[in-house]
């Protein structure tokens, strides 16, 4: 316990003085423009490259954008942020050292491959809770050609691929948060726990998530004292069409339903039935753009109360999966709710 | 090498309840069609070229192959080959075209870090397996034919 603002159980925390989830903006990329979310991203590249010199530069250019225009929204300057959390699917999380370096506050830098971004909100509201910051910032970024040819091929290379595979979404999506009154709360969060099952298909990423975001829902909700029903969406992270069929299923044999009209996975959700994309979109810019964006809209008009965004990362490297180590799954969870005023 | 790990035994079953299978039956079947077309095709234009004056049947080979890569190293370029590799799989990529694909794909994708160090040093990352491969198997054939021969 490190104040009053803060009572733990088991993996989750669950605030008596919520923060406040100050302003959100999600940026996103000409594919991405193109799906059944495009009205919700604040700005869109129509190339993915837009003139930087490298993909990897466009990726950072995304992340400092995004910040920048939350800050923009939240009403305040970059020197009211006291705390910038990060990351990206990158080595040695560059696009995020780099944007730190852009907006120069105290930085911490994070990885939890496609989870980053909620990561980043339980990190930062455990900070302003506990009263060590006033005002943070977190976000999380990823491009699909960056990704494509640090974890798999060349872009243009002609493999093909399984049904299940997912494609990586170039999207970013940033989040101030903070003390002060305001329509959004961070009611509750859980932080997952690593759980491998054994999988080594690097291209069934939801078969090897899925036990993950089934561990976290069930400590979530059994830690909360509520049931699925308590919230109007459950969101997990990039498991696509594959992976959301599995954590419905696994849910299931452990007793708990998720309704399937008030559970949609992101990663289904950003592309459609775009087929183009097989299972559906991931990468940390997937749930970062569909909650800072979509779902941050959605909780502002009042069309959704409470949601719980349970982010899915798989914690692969490209040398652990040729030395064929499995893929550990990690997920962790976000209550919003919309406090009436 | 490290032994692969198993998937947990009551977790397998329900794993491959979800997927969905490759198409085996389907990629083979196109594969075989697209490829075998591709080389009738190649056939063809060779059996024409060869019928120049002064161009012989090795030369007319050389010939076909070198413009059977420059498409393919071309479509590469335009974006176009993985798109149609997606449906014809190993229709494409057994053929000479894969191969192509392959050094363009890399050569293309790391020239953002330089000439030198990026296209030089990884163009043939993925070809490299079949360079390293298909020398060594070679050298054992030659080795074998060899022996049989002294014999």
């Amino acid at each position: 316990m490190m104040s009053g603002n803060i009572g733990r159980q088991g993996q989750s925390w669950i605030f008596s003085v919520p923060p406040t989830l100050i302003a959100a903006a999600a940026i996103g990329g000409p594919k991405e423009g193109k799906g059944p979310l495009g009205a919700d991203f604040d700005y869109l590249f129509a190339d993915n490259r837009d003139g930087q010199e490298s993909f990897e530069q466009m990726e950072q250019k995304m992340l400092q954008i995004a910040c920048e225009m939350a800050i923009a929204k939240a009403g305040c300057v970059v020197n009211d942020i006291d705390f910038f959390l990060c990351g990206d699917l990158l080595n040695q999380i560059t696009s995020s050292g780099f944007t730190a370096r852009a907006l120069s506050r105290p930085y911490f830098g994070l990885f939890a491959a496609c989870a980053t971004s909620m990561e980043g909100v339980i990190l930062g509201s455990l900070l302003i809770a506990s009263g060590a910051a006033n005002k943070i910032i977190c976000a999380a970024g990823s491009h699909t050609c960056t990704a494509e040819r640090q974890f798999r091929y060349p872009n243009e290379y002609g493999c093909q691929k399984p049904p299940q595979s997912q494609y990586t979404t170039t999207a970013a999506g940033a989040a101030v948060i903070g003390s002060e009154e305001g329509t959004i709360k961070i009611t509750a969060v859980t932080t997952g726990r690593v759980v491998d099952l054994g999988v080594t298909d690097s291209f069934n990423m939801g078969g090897a998530m899925a036990p993950a975001f089934a561990d976290t829902i069930t400590a979530h909700l059994l830690q909360r004292g509520v049931s699925a029903d308590y919230y109007d969406l459950i969101l997990s992270g990039d498991l696509g069409r594959v992976g959301r069929d599995i954590a419905l299923d696994l849910l299931y044999r452990r007793g708990i339903v998720l309704n399937e009209h008030r559970y949609v996975d992101c990663g289904c959700l950003i592309y459609g039935d775009d087929k183009s994309v097989f299972a559906g979109g991931s990468g940390c810019g997937c749930v970062a753009s569909v909650s800072f964006g979509h779902i941050y809209r959605r909780l502002m008009t009042g069309e959704l109360n409470r949601v719980l965004i349970a982010a899915t990362g798989a914690l692969l490297s490209p040398t652990s999966s040729q030395q064929k180590q499995s893929i550990p799954g990690i997920s962790h969870a976000v209550a919003l709710e919309r406090i009436k005023q | 090498m490290v032994k692969k790990p198993k998937v947990a035994s009551w977790y397998d079953p329900i794993i491959k309840a979800h997927g969905t299978p490759r198409p085996l039956f389907r990629n083979c079947f196109v594969a075989f069609i697209f490829g075998g077309a591709l080389c009738a095709v190649a056939e063809y234009f060779q059996l024409l070229i060869s019928q120049i004056p002064g161009v012989s049947d090795k030369d007319a080979a050389s010939i076909v192959m070198v413009i059977v890569i420059a498409l393919a190293a071309l479509l590469t370029g335009l974006g176009v080959f993985d798109k149609i590799a997606q449906q014809v799989g190993a229709g494409l990529a057994v053929p000479i075209t894969g191969f192509a694909n392959s050094i363009t794909s890399s050569t293309l994708e790391f020239k953002s870090e330089g000439y030198v160090l990026g296209s030089g040093c990884n163009g043939f990352k993925l070809a490299g397996a079949v360079i390293f491969f298909g020398i060594g198997s070679a050298v054992v054939v030659a080795l074998i034919e060899l022996i049989l021969g002294i014999v």
